[in-house]
């Protein structure tokens, strides 16, 4: 059965990206043209509350419910702000820059709706400096948007107003920590802030703020135009819609699709990634980017949504999978991922700042055959100090989840490099 | 001095936001982008400008990885070094690069051709290895194709 892929349907690996006019033609603005004339704000929450439609940032949050925290009244403070999360940093993930560079109007057009939805004047892409060919084919974008009456004042003749400004960053991963985002938007240092208050409350210079991930504003055009119910029928399961997979590492095409929400992990990888490369076993995946819980073989029937991988004792995160084969040693992986957190921790709270390098520091003694039995405990130790509840942002918790599995089902191989004195994949 | 140019570039992202304070990114973006990196006068100049002081244009300048606070070669290799092209084996590569380049991680060569970063995660963990050159991203690299590629970069 050919399933619907509404995010990816008109993206061609080997076109460049539809202009505007194209966009139009293949049905882009109209559900812009459909809620200028016909919706109003909460309905427009309403909908896509009713969609069921998750944050696709990586925390999973209620996109109909976040929105519904801004203030809508006439003595809100102003301007508000709407703010698309393009920062994509985290190791293993490659899913924003396919609609980026694949789509931007539907960005653009997605912005524009959640823009009128909490009634934002201004609107920024947040993007990631490292994309230049999207920096280019947006910055294009915004302008066919105003020249077309998209965006500017009175749009539509709906009286409503907005302005969209490209922002490129200078190469930090906690720029993507959506209130350090706002720090980085106010020519600060990407650093977290306390919340309460909540960006909807105080955000950007001090106004009320929405930062949404790109695949989630992408899909806010397609709700409008199909409804609710048709959103959640895509999905095989209660989170509403499609979900922009994708699998890296030693597989035998890797790459990213779009697939109903809760495919299985199985699927994802024999099927759509084509199984192992020859003379490579499964040995272990990171379902949702570099910052979650290892699932190994043990778990490969279950669902890639929220709650299933939760339950599983993981996080779907960004959903877009990396690979641990039988040929790479897992401390060497481990050791790869705490070097990028401790490298990209921003100094903020001591816990991070000082635990992250020293984590980095044994499993490197550990990978060099000068680990000690009493290592092995420290890691365990830090996966606690270093856990939820103890930092101050999400960083540090995140850089922990690959961590406490691996020493959950990898124990043996980090107990070999002690006995050893070598890394016994060397 | 800050030129005129830079000036006019900066005048113009201080239009967009409430205050000028808030430029500093955009205002290291834009002298960079003119001066290849940014020295000890780049911030001061910058500071005067926006009308703060220089440790806090500095604060700023150094937390960034992609604001150079030292001078670079006329091309800037920024090899990635996460997990998907670790898997895929950019160490490999990395060691190719020193036997060619003869500089290491952080080195600039002596004829000022290429300075040699690792770099985070470069989005597109499906083609790893990777690696971008100036603003030419390389994906999918094998060890054999790096002569050809570096010889684009006089
Ligand atoms: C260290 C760190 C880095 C993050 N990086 C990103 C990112 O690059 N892109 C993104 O959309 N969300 C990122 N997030 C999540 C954001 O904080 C935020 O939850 C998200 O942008 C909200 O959008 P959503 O509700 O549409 O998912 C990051 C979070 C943390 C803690
Ligand atoms: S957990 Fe790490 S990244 Fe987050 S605020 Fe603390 S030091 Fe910064
Ligand atoms: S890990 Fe190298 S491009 Fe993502």
């Amino acid at each position: 059965m050919m399933t619907e892929r509404p995010l990816t349907r008109n993206i061609y690996p080997d076109r460049p990206p539809m202009n505007l006019k194209e966009y139009e033609q293949t049905g882009g603005y109209a559900a812009l043209r459909k809620v200028c004339s016909s919706m109003d704000p909460a309905a427009l929450q309403k909908l896509v509350q009713d969609s069921n439609l998750k944050g696709r940032g990586g925390a999973g949050f209620s996109t109909g419910m976040k929105w519904s925290l801004i203030p809508m009244d006439d003595k809100a403070a102003r301007p508000k702000y709407l703010i698309a999360n393009a920062d994509e940093m985290e190791p293993g993930t490659f899913k924003d820059r396919l609609l980026l560079e694949g789509n931007p109007h539907q960005l653009i057009e997605g912005m524009i709706l959640a823009a009128y939805a909490i009634q934002a004047d201004i609107a920024y892409v947040f993007l990631r400096w490292a994309y230049h060919e999207a920096a280019a084919l947006i910055r294009k974008s915004i302008q066919e948007a105003y020249d077309a009456g998209y965006l500017g004042t009175d749009i539509l003749g709906s009286g409503f107003h907005l302005e969209m400004y490209l922002h490129t960053g200078v190469g930090r991963y906690m720029c993507g920590e959506e209130t350090a985002l706002l720090n980085a938007l106010e020519g600060k240092r990407a650093t977290p802030r306390a919340k309460p208050p909540f960006p909807q409350i105080s955000g950007l210079f001090g106004k009320p703020t929405i930062v949404n991930n790109v695949e989630t504003l992408c899909c806010v055009p397609h709700i409008v135009n199909n409804g609710a119910a048709w959103f959640k029928g895509l999905s095989y399961s209660e989170d509403g819609g499609t979900k922009v997979y994708g699998v890296s590492g030693k597989v035998k095409r890797p790459g990213a699709w779009e697939l109903p929400m809760g495919v299985t992990m199985r699927e994802l990888i024999e099927e759509h990634a084509g199984g192992m490369k020859s003379g490579y076993e499964l040995k272990g995946v990171l379902p949702g980017g570099a910052s979650t819980d290892f699932l190994t073989t043990q778990h490969l029937d279950i669902k890639m949504d929220y709650k299933s991988v939760a339950a599983a004792g993981s996080r779907l995160g960004t959903g877009t999978m990396i690979v641990l084969d039988s040929g790479t040693c897992p401390v060497g992986f481990v050791h790869n991922l705490q070097h990028f957190f401790a490298q990209e921790s921003c100094g903020w709270c001591t816990p991070c700042r000082e635990g992250l390098p020293w984590v980095e520091k044994i499993l490197l003694a550990l990978e060099k055959g000068d680990g000690k039995p009493e290592d092995i405990e420290l890691l365990q130790m830090h996966t606690q100090f270093l856990g939820p509840g103890n930092t101050f942002c999400a960083l540090a918790p995140g850089a922990m989840e690959p961590l406490q599995s691996a020493l959950k089902y990898f124990m043996e191989d980090f107990e070999k490099h002690v006995e050893h004195k070598k890394c016994p994949y060397d | 001095m800050l030129s005129t140019t830079e000036k006019e570039a900066i005048d113009h992202e201080i239009g967009l936001v409430p205050h000028k304070r808030a430029t500093v990114i955009e205002a290291l973006k834009i002298v960079q982008q003119h001066r290849g990196w940014i020295s000890d006068d780049s911030v001061e100049e910058i500071a005067d400008y926006l009308g703060i002081s220089p440790a806090e244009v500095d604060s700023v300048a150094t937390f960034y990885n992609l604001i150079f606070r030292k001078p670079v070669g006329r091309h800037v290799i920024l090899l990635c070094d996460s997990i998907s092209c670790y898997v895929m084996g950019y160490k490999g590569l990395y060691a190719a690069l020193q036997h060619k380049l003869h500089i290491s991680f952080g080195q600039t060569c002596p004829d000022n051709r290429f300075t040699l970063l690792p770099n985070a995660c470069l989005g597109c963990c499906d083609h790893a290895p990777a690696m971008m050159i100036d603003k030419d991203l390389y994906r999918d690299i094998t060890i054999e194709q790096l002569d050809d590629i570096l010889k684009k970069y006089a």
